[in-house]
């Protein structure tokens, strides 16, 4: 298919409009604060400047609420849309997603058991991310030591393994929630499972912004190798790519970035997989423009989405994932009719 | 550049499925690998690009033992079209060619403009140029087994290995195919199954039944009615082709033993 944008001007432009959106997702919400404060608390938070005793709670709102969360949403849209590419190519199959390798609901189980038990309760605040993270970890040892054979992970075998996996904890999940007290913590589990970034602040931006970044970089430096791949194993072996190596590393690439991404943000649906495909339409196959320009697509994305999530039915929050699904469903059957885009050899 | 393999034996998990081959490719050559389906062309083909690795045996070029190589200094000697279904991945003719550059590059393997200027000098190589922008999946077999040729001439490599490259061809492609590969320059080993083909095309002909070499040789001298009947199972005539002399051949069915 012929690429109809041009990349460089695509992703420019795409930086620009993540910016702008940085600075909507900080200045709109339910406490009306006016556009001159934001960007005047967004200073004195940035530059260390000085505000106001009267002006404390405002500023808070902004500089330790909004901002944090913004960012976080950019973090982990742009993480979900870099490994949905990543896994896509590690299974060569349209409908993978960041979930299809077994990893967030693996991350599920511990975030429940903190969530509905209380377990890790000594790490107070931190507890709900590391029992995320530490139980994604877990689960990508478990799906890999079931997926491998004497000749590396197999496209399909990880598949099974991981949809298996999901299966089995998804029950474990399943059954904390019925047998822990009702009310509100089930409703946070249930909320959790569909992805919400309730819960960010200064804290969780760091740690999921460093292995997303550590991920992209990866990504982008094998881009070429990833295209090979996509050509199949026997062509990149012929053009120098080992490619059950290269598998194996874009395995634990992914598992540990949706592990930190997960830990996060919860299960949020859809962006990891249809971004991706989204990215191609605009600008082709090759992984060095989709790894260029997914990951400021999916930012955009979650930001806008975040924002809907907390002011729609403010003060309730909806799931994130109700949301992506919303704006996201239609976008993308518009996309898929007007251009003719081919993935999975169909039409 | 010369291809020699030598006692290679190759095993597929666990099972030996080429046993101790031995044969010389001489620079610029054209050699044929034919036989039965199952009979180990393909394994003994993958294990020569590297997607498999020798169970016994070696293969060198010029003397440099393949598999000691690092797989991105193989592939800047030798490159392949595998016999692959294909991919899901919806790239353009172009970037498809820009793929031979990958064992040259460093990094993110981003193209120069000296790759750019090499890919488009091969798309025309192979009368491709004007499919540069389109959709590989969408080409007929004929154009894609052009674009993967160009990827292969894009790689600058000295050897050539090819599985059945003219399959799901129709005969015309099949001869522009052959064509281009000869016209390449290149030492080539293909495994090809029409051996009217093969004989009119191959400087020589290896033979390969249940995993061995069972015959080598010039194509006249190869593809007898005995060998033809006991490898093949079928009966064959051979004849002349009027114009060139090549052998060519007719076929039977065996007669009920």
């Amino acid at each position: 298919m012929a690429r109809p944008v041009r990349t460089l001007p695509l992703a420019v432009a795409l930086a620009a409009v993540l910016a702008g959106s940085l600075l909507c997702g900080t200045a709109l919400g339910a406490a009306g604060i006016g556009w001159p404060q934001v960007l005047r608390y967004l200073g004195a938070g940035l530059t260390g400047g000085t505000i106001r005793p009267d002006e404390v709670a405002a500023y808070t709102i902004v500089w330790e609420l909004r901002f944090p969360r913004a960012v976080l949403a950019a973090v982990v849209g742009a993480g979900l849309s870099a490994i949905g590419v990543a896994v896509q190519a590690l299974v060569r199959n349209a409908l993978a997603d960041p979930f299809v390798l077994g990893i967030s609901s693996g991350a599920a189980v511990g975030a429940n058991a903190v969530l509905l038990f209380g377990t890790l309760a000594a790490l107070g605040v931190w507890a709900l991310s590391v029992a995320a993270f530490a139980s994604a970890l877990l689960a990508m040892v478990l799906v890999y030591a079931a997926a491998r054979t004497a000749h590396g992970l197999t496209p399909m075998r990880l598949v099974l393994t991981g949809t298996a996996m999901y299966y089995g904890f998804s029950a474990i999940t399943t059954l904390m929630v019925f047998t822990a007290d009702r009310g509100e913590s089930a409703r946070s589990a249930m909320m959790w499972l569909l992805g919400s970034l309730s819960g960010a602040g200064w804290g969780s931006v760091p740690i999921a912004g460093l292995a997303v970044a550590a991920a992209l970089t990866h990504l982008l430096l094998s881009a070429g190798r990833l295209n090979a791949l996509a050509m199949g194993d026997e062509t990149a072996a012929a053009l120098g790519v080992d490619p059950e190596r290269l598998r194996r590393e874009l395995f634990v690439v992914a598992a540990a970035a949706t592990g930190a991404v997960v830990a996060v943000s919860g299960a949020i649906g859809f962006v990891g997989l249809m971004v991706p495909h989204a990215t191609r339409m605009l600008v082709g196959a090759d992984h060095r423009r989709v790894l260029a320009v997914a990951p400021l697509l999916g930012a955009v994305l979650l930001v806008w989405v975040d924002l809907l999530s907390r002011v729609l039915m403010a003060p309730v929050e909806l799931p994130v994932g109700v949301i992506t699904a919303v704006i996201g469903v239609p976008c993308f059957v518009l996309l898929m009719r007007r251009r003719r885009y081919t993935f999975g050899g169909g039409a | 550049m010369r291809l020699d393999i030598s006692g290679l034996s190759v095993a597929v998990a666990g099972q030996r499925l080429v046993h101790d081959v031995t044969l010389t490719a001489g620079s610029g050559r054209l050699i044929g690998l034919v036989g039965p389906n199952g009979s180990g062309k393909s394994t003994l083909l993958r294990c020569v690009y590297r997607a498999l690795r020798p169970a016994a045996g070696t293969v060198h070029l010029d003397g440099t033992d393949l598999h000691a190589l690092t797989a991105r200094e193989a592939a800047r000697l030798l490159a392949a079209l595998p016999q692959e279904a294909g991919t899901d991945f919806d790239f353009t003719a172009a970037e498809v060619v820009a793929m031979g550059r990958l064992p040259h590059q460093r990094g993110s393997g981003r193209p120069s403009a000296a790759d750019r200027a090499l890919c488009d000098r091969a798309l025309a190589r192979v009368g491709a140029a004007h499919l540069a922008e389109r959709g590989f999946l969408r080409l007929s077999g004929g154009e894609k087994q052009r674009v993967l040729i160009a990827r292969a001439l894009a790689q600058e490599p000295q050897v050539l290995v090819l599985d059945e490259p003219t399959n799901h061809l129709d005969i015309a492609q099949q001869l522009d195919v052959l064509a281009l590969v000869r016209d390449s320059g290149l030492t080539v080993l293909a495994a090809l199954h029409d051996l009217n083909l093969a004989a009119v095309h191959c400087d020589e002909l290896h033979v390969i039944a249940d995993g061995r070499i069972v015959a080598s040789g010039p194509p006249h001298d190869v593809l007898t009615a005995e060998l033809l009947a006991e490898v093949f199972g079928v009966r064959a005539h051979r004849v002349r082709h009027p114009e060139t002399g090549a052998v060519q051949l007719l076929f039977d069915r065996l007669p009920a033993a």
